[in-house]
């Protein structure tokens, strides 16, 4: 055995149990904020330019025109920004779900808290459904018994909330009571099934609205709330909704 | 070239420790540090938060973490950039580009590899698929099985790093996807038990694969108070062994300091989650030393 061999054998055994020597003597953690003290990358900075400006320009295009700012807050039991968007997805989902079932939705219900954004008066712009509504919540529409009508009822009494609805006519008393309520100016058929377009959070639980798990059909459109939102403002020169007598409280 | 190798080492070691007595040895001596950068739930924030912003007013922002990580593999190589899940959606680019420039992003920033989030299902488990090809990183998911979906093996159980000679395993768990996400979205994406992945992932990557450091990407989150029993990164630390490091997501939290937890060896390990929204990078530095200079008492953990 050579020099050159002896040596290269050591150094064969010396790396292979380096492997198995090492040992974890120390572990530091720490959390780095990304602070406007950090610089830009600029190559990252230029290649996302293109792509900001697509989007800042699609997002800022003008679609319709809004005659004044509308809040969820303007109102008692229902609001002229609720109205709209309760009447929009009426409007754009129901020919959908007509040309896939034959039917017509009977009647819409969103929920207060969805409304995430208000409208300010000017011009409407696809930015503005992405305020109103940045979730993906799409529009599902549930078929459910009379009973189930009638918990739907009882549940926006007691809310006492301005829960978005279309095609529903309900009027309380002075105490909360069911005064009349009506689905397409007709009066309800407690014995019938009726199709209750709304969104797949409120079908799947949210805001404890559980009537809609007694539901046994679904109909999945594939059609979010903010793709009609976006549709109605791209078809509709100018919005002007206002609050009116769907969901009223009378005073004595 | 062996030789010139041997000798190289050796003399940087021998200076190293002034005196080297046993040049042959002291090589080892030399001392290695590998360091981990996490993110979790970025959620396509790719600009930085705006001036007006109620909470989060110019904070975040991809190119800001690219100077930021940049500077880090500057002063160590020897760094893997992670990322626990819930890279879509969140911001307009995702609805406009369905996640392409999200991963072309992270691909230019040299992530070595990302766990999938259930936001990453959004655009169903098709819209993750076309998106595969700008991603240059691994995603490496250990409890979804993805054998009778069009993911199946583009992602990995798990993967061995090696930097500097120190194997790195990571493994990734998700969240359970029944009752989060619709059934039409992840198709037939089967959830596995994250703890018995995990004793399975662990006897794999340091029996088999003799791992120095294992690390667990997760998006189970990181604790659910209204749910104690509900698995999550809290949970799986203390039930399990051999996971250096939990680096978490789903839920959002931010933590003031990695948390120290004694798995069910009562051995301390580190479980880190860095909030949302790319406004923080966690970094996680590990040193080693040779068995040499071994102390009686064991790893110190600073945080």
């Amino acid at each position: 055995m050579n020099l050159k061999t002896l040596l290269l054998l050591i150094c064969i055994v010396a790396f292979a149990s380096c492997k198995t020597k090492t040992h974890l003597y120390k572990i530091e953690g720490k959390q780095i904020a990304i602070s406007d003290s950090l610089s830009s990358d600029i190559a990252i900075e230029n290649y996302i330019k293109p792509y900001r400006d697509h989007v800042n320009g699609n997002l800022d295009s003008v679609l319709a025109y809004s005659v004044d700012t509308y809040s969820k807050n303007d109102g008692e039991l229902n609001t002229a920004i609720g109205n709209l968007m309760a009447d929009i997805v009426y409007k754009q989902a129901n020919p959908v779900f007509k040309s896939r079932t034959g039917r017509d939705i009977d009647m819409v219900l969103l929920n207060h808290g969805g409304i995430r954004s208000i409208i300010s008066k000017g011009n409407i712009t696809s930015r503005t459904a992405y305020e109103i509504m940045p979730f993906e919540n799409a529009i599902v529409v549930a078929k459910l018994p009379g009973a189930q009508i009638k918990e739907l009822l009882e549940y926006l009494a007691a809310a006492k909330r301005a829960h978005p609805i279309s095609q529903l006519k309900l009027t309380l008393d002075k105490d909360y009571n069911i005064e009349s309520a009506t689905l397409k100016n007709k009066p309800i058929d407690f014995t019938k099934t009726y199709y209750v377009a709304t969104n797949d959070y409120l079908y799947n639980g949210g805001d404890h609205m559980d009537f809609f798990k007694k539901s046994d059909t679904l109909y999945v459109l594939d059609y979010k709330i903010r793709n009609a939102l976006i549709d109605y403002f791209t078809e509709t020169d100018t919005i002007n909704p206002v609050i009116d007598d769907r969901f009223i409280k009378k005073n004595n | 070239m062996k030789r010139r190798e041997f000798i190289q080492q050796t003399a940087a070691a021998s200076a190293f420790i002034g005196i080297g007595g046993f040049g042959l040895q002291s090589f080892s001596t030399t001392q290695k540090k590998i360091t981990i950068l996490h993110t979790n739930d970025v959620h396509s924030h790719i600009d930085p938060f705006g001036p007006e912003d109620g909470r989060n007013a110019n904070q975040g922002g991809v190119a800001r973490r690219a100077s930021l990580i940049e500077s880090i593999r500057k002063e160590n190589p020897n760094t893997l950039l992670l990322d626990a899940g819930d890279i879509f959606q969140g911001t307009p680019y995702f609805n406009y580009y369905g996640g392409e420039l999200e991963f072309k992003l992270m691909s230019m920033l040299n992530y070595d590899a990302a766990t999938i989030g259930n936001h990453d299902f959004d655009n169903g488990i098709d819209g993750l698929y076309a998106q595969l090809p700008h991603a240059k990183f691994q995603f490496i998911s250990s409890n979804y099985d993805f054998k009778n979906t069009i993911m199946d093996t583009h992602a990995k159980p798990y993967k061995v790093f090696v930097k500097d000679g120190i194997r790195i395993g990571i493994f990734g768990l998700g969240i359970e996807l029944d009752g989060l996400v619709d059934k039409k979205m992840y198709k037939e994406t089967v959830y596995l038990d994250p703890i018995e992945t995990s004793q399975e992932m662990t006897r794999i990557l340091k029996e088999n694969e003799k791992c120095d450091l294992i690390i667990c990407l997760s998006h189970l989150g990181y604790n659910y108070k209204e749910n104690a029993e509900k698995i999550s990164d809290l949970n799986l630390a203390k039930a399990t062994k051999d996971i250096d490091l939990i680096i978490g997501g789903h839920t959002h939290t931010f933590l003031r300091k990695p948390t120290v937890v004694k798995n069910i060896a009562n051995e301390n390990m580190l479980v880190n989650q860095v909030g949302c929204y790319g406004i923080n990078l966690g970094r996680i530095d590990f040193y080693f030393d040779s068995d040499k200079n071994k102390v009686a008492n064991g790893t110190s953990i600073i945080v």
